[in-house]
């Protein structure tokens, strides 16, 4: 018969466990990394003439921040906290305001014909800016437009934005677009 | 009184400790999925912005980070405390973002490269100036999907 192998002692796995485990912790972050994400137009081609741009003035909304992180919402200087009741009230124009951007009927495959605004935000600032200001203001463009679309969504599928399934996400992203466009830098202190 | 009498004499038995590496492993396997390496060292403070708005980048590893914030205060006394670009571990100005934007694209495979995004992490008290620059860099490199790095805050 077969002698019995004497058990091997495996008190020490655990210290080699727990060795690993510090090495692991030192070396490894944990961190999420979150953010706004944003497409930046393509660079425009130097032979091409620049075009006229064919945007409407009731289509468009000017946001600028000076060096002083103040801010400036179309004509009139506003606070942070109002610019996105601003938006939405532009992106929406509930009264059909000749001052507010048109609506287009465009059709949208999946849906149907739907009136979308062609307002389009247009987001200028200074060198001095701060980053901070411009973050704060990059934000409440992206929630006035995350709420205009929980809205929509809302009324047409009586769901929110982010309970919606691929397909519907895409149809509201082409009814309530984001247009936001991050202009060429300038020198907002000049007038 | 027998029943106490006893009690001296009888040994608690040690307890088994065969399962504390199983545990341990277990711990050793939850940061081996949820933590990633951390690739470089920081050579610039950066304190994110907060904003309520942020989502989530999905591919990790098709991202490329941008630092802009001024030298940790190590590094001070030679470079000075003014905003400044880190690209992997040094320091580089806006013009060298256009090789370091080319490297990450190579070590890309094709398909991935159109799902490359940048993600600039800066300081919240940089100017806008550097970030702009930084920004129109990028556009004449072709990079146009970017992130500003955030931290997220209850409303």
């Amino acid at each position: 018969m077969a002698r019995k192998t004497p058990e091997i002692n495996s008190s020490s796995t655990a210290d080699i466990a727990f060795l690993l485990l510090c090495y692991f912790l030192m070396t490894t972050t944990m961190n999420q990394d979150m953010g706004l994400q944003r497409r930046l137009p393509p660079m425009p081609d130097k032979n091409q003439k620049v075009e006229d741009q064919k945007v409407n003035r009731r289509n468009i909304i000017v946001v600028k921040i000076n060096s002083a992180d103040r801010l400036l919402a179309g004509t009139e200087p506003i606070h942070v906290s109002q610019l996105k009741d601003k938006i939405k009230e532009f992106l929406t124009n509930p009264a059909n305001n000749p001052d507010l951007p048109e609506k287009s009927e465009i059709e949208i495959e999946g849906y149907g014909p739907c009136m979308v605004s062609k307002g389009v935000i247009s987001l200028q600032n200074d060198r001095g800016t701060s980053y901070q200001a411009y973050i704060a203001v990059q934000n409440e463009l992206v929630k006035a437009i995350n709420e205009l679309r929980d809205e929509w969504s809302m009324v047409n599928y009586g769901k929110l934005y982010a309970n919606l399934d691929e397909d519907k996400q895409t149809i509201v992203r082409k009814a309530v677009p984001q247009n936001i466009s991050e202009a060429e830098p300038k020198d907002v202190s000049k007038k | 009184m027998s029943k106490f009498k006893n009690k001296g004499k009888r040994e608690v038995p040690q307890p088994s400790s065969g399962s504390l590496s199983d545990i341990v492993f277990m711990l050793l396997f939850f940061f081996m999925v949820t933590t990633t390496m951390r690739e470089t060292e920081n050579k610039v403070v950066v304190k994110l912005p907060e904003a309520t708005e942020v989502a989530k980048l999905e591919r990790k590893d098709l991202t490329s980070y941008i630092n802009i914030g001024s030298p940790v205060r190590h590094l001070q006394n030679q470079y000075g405390n003014d905003s400044r670009i880190q690209l992997n571990d040094s320091f580089k100005t806006v013009d060298e973002i256009r090789d370091f934007i080319a490297a990450e694209r190579d070590a890309m495979s094709e398909a991935d490269r159109q799902f490359m995004t940048v993600a600039i992490r800066a300081d919240e008290n940089t100017r806008m100036g550097i970030v702009t620059d930084v920004k129109q860099e990028l556009r004449r490199c072709s990079a146009l999907k970017i992130m500003y790095s955030a931290r997220k805050t209850a409303e």
